[in-house]
């Protein structure tokens, strides 16, 4: 009996850090900014096209950053799951993620700035200099390549933990490499890539910074969006709308990619 | 063969694209140009400038200790709470499981907006100790998912054998289970010392004005234009995660014997 004690802690973290800050955003967001109850938060976000298109906006980058780093990271789990010292290379993929996101984004400040590399290299091709800081693609191309290693990481354990004879019995049955790929192993592969894209989807409605570093205000996400409420314009109410309708997303995100096991 | 290279070559593309803004960033800490758009000529004053900035220094270090305590404090919470987790059975179980994984999933931008309210309505300061509050509360849920698989595999005759042979509870905590488990608490420890060193979005929601950690710093600076300093620091901060991998590496092997030997008996 003496043991519960010592769950209290984890008890109260619970109470104090998950249920009550959610119950609290969900309250803020029947309040406008004159502190009186009101559904107008909703009202607005529901009926403004602006709101309405960000949100269209939000949920294509995010769609199209996804498709984007699984198309990119779903032959590197491949290759990784054939290599010999497979936990090494691994390894190498998973490392730059321990290098802070910040400096990333920096990083490709300097790539992609007007006199950055990239713009060099064009010079030098003969084709000048263009903007490509502050554009949607690069904003697609930084979130991309920052979620690769999440993306490889579940689907690399997906594929690692395939049998292989599934694979050499598909092969003596007859079936071509394309067939044993669409019909044993991708299908297979399935619980890895729902969860890469949950790693990927969600945290991409919502990379306020890299949306102001790279995207140069020009990309709004909901997370953009609630960041810009909650510290620039001092709009709590609206801004935990916005982020009540982004919990709403990620648990949709959360229902359609659930694992599933047969 | 021949797919086994193409699939090689694309890996190598892969990690070269990985890997190239990175050693990019640091590349140019040596320039000693003022940007990063040509490199003119090898210097170390980037270096000696940010040792300079005492600001800065002081930044990353208030950093780190920001990191190991509330990763400490979040070890010691998150292993207790996966130890009850794994007692628990039914829907209380999943429920609390549930609650548990909440942190994980949510976007920080949710989090960060949740905790400023919460800081805010009972009238605390922001500042260090919301910022503390903020990576303990994060960290938690992290170290739960890394300890209790463990605990779950573990063989609980081990527990029942240690109480027939007469000992405490404490002494069976103490003795049995905590050093099973120890893999697992450096794996979570290690997580959550990392996730509190990367992360910019609730920080940056809770922190206040006498207060900052890297990477909020790097955001203001990186806003203002390029300063090779950055560049440095990256540079140095590329080094140490390379070490901390190394050494989590080390350890996690050695422990790994240790927790092997015990499934052992």
């Amino acid at each position: 009996m003496t043991k519960r004690i010592y769950s209290v802690p984890y008890f109260l973290w619970i109470v104090f850090f998950v249920l009550v800050p959610l119950g609290m955003l969900l309250w803020e967001s029947f309040f406008d900014l004159n502190g009186h109850f009101t559904f107008d938060n909703y009202i607005a976000y529901f009926s403004s096209g602006t709101y309405l298109l960000m949100t269209w906006n939000s949920v294509l980058y995010a769609l199209i950053i996804t498709v984007a780093t699984l198309v990119i990271s779903y032959p590197v789990a491949f290759v990784l799951t054939k290599l010999k010292m497979k936990q090494f290379w691994l390894m190498l993929i998973i490392l730059p993620t321990w290098v802070n996101l910040l400096l990333k984004a920096y990083a490709f400040i300097g790539i992609f700035g007007k006199y950055g590399s990239v713009n060099n290299f064009l010079q030098f091709l003969g084709l000048g200099r263009t903007q490509i800081l502050f554009t949607d693609a690069s904003f697609i191309l930084v979130a991309s390549y920052i979620s690769i290693p999440f993306m490889v990481l579940p689907i690399f354990n997906a594929l690692n933990d395939l049998d292989d004879n599934l694979v050499s019995a598909s092969m003596d049955l007859g079936a071509s490499r394309f067939q044993t790929f669409t019909q044993v192993i991708w299908p297979l592969s399935l619980n890895g890539v729902r969860a890469g894209v949950q790693a990927v989807f969600i945290p991409s409605l919502s990379l306020f910074m890299l949306t102001r570093l790279i995207g140069g205000n020009k990309v709004i996400t909901l997370g953009t969006a609630v960041e810009e409420h909650f510290l620039t314009t001092q709009n709590w109410g609206m801004g935990s709308t916005i982020a009540v309708v982004l919990v709403v997303a990620m648990l949709v995100v959360m229902r359609l990619t659930k694992e599933r096991r047969d | 063969m021949k797919k086994n290279t193409l699939g090689k070559a694309y890996l190598t593309f892969v990690l070269i694209l990985l890997y190239a803004p990175i050693f990019y960033l640091i590349f140019y800490a040596f320039n000693a140009g003022g940007d990063m758009s040509k490199f003119t000529g090898f210097t170390l004053e980037n270096f000696q400038t940010l040792f300079a900035d005492s600001r800065l220094i002081l930044i990353v270090v208030q950093t780190f200790f920001l990191a190991f305590l509330s990763s400490l404090l979040a070890t010691v919470i998150g292993t207790i709470g996966a130890i009850y987790l794994v007692k628990l059975k039914g829907r209380k179980k999943e429920t609390l499981l549930g609650l548990n994984n909440v942190l994980i999933v949510s976007p920080d931008v949710v989090i960060g907006a949740s905790f400023l309210i919460l800081f805010t309505l009972i009238g605390m300061q922001l500042g260090f100790l919301s910022v503390l509050l903020s990576h303990i509360a994060f960290s938690i849920p992290i170290v739960v998912l890394m300890v209790m698989p463990l605990y779950q595999e573990m063989d609980k005759s081990l527990i029942d054998a240690a109480n027939d042979l007469g000992a405490t509870p404490a002494q069976t905590m103490r003795e049995i289970i905590l050093p099973y488990l120890t893999p697992g608490i450096i794996a979570g420890f290690f997580m959550a010392f990392t996730y509190s060193l990367d992360d910019f979005a609730v920080t940056f929601f809770v922190t206040g004005n006498d207060f900052t950690t890297i990477s909020v710093e790097i955001y203001s600076r990186a806003r203002a234009g390029i300063s090779l300093e950055i560049n440095a620091l990256s540079a140095l901060v590329f080094l140490f995660s390379i070490f901390l991998v190394i050494g989590y590496y080390y350890i996690m092997r050695d422990s790994d014997t240790v927790g092997k030997s015990s499934t052992l008996t």
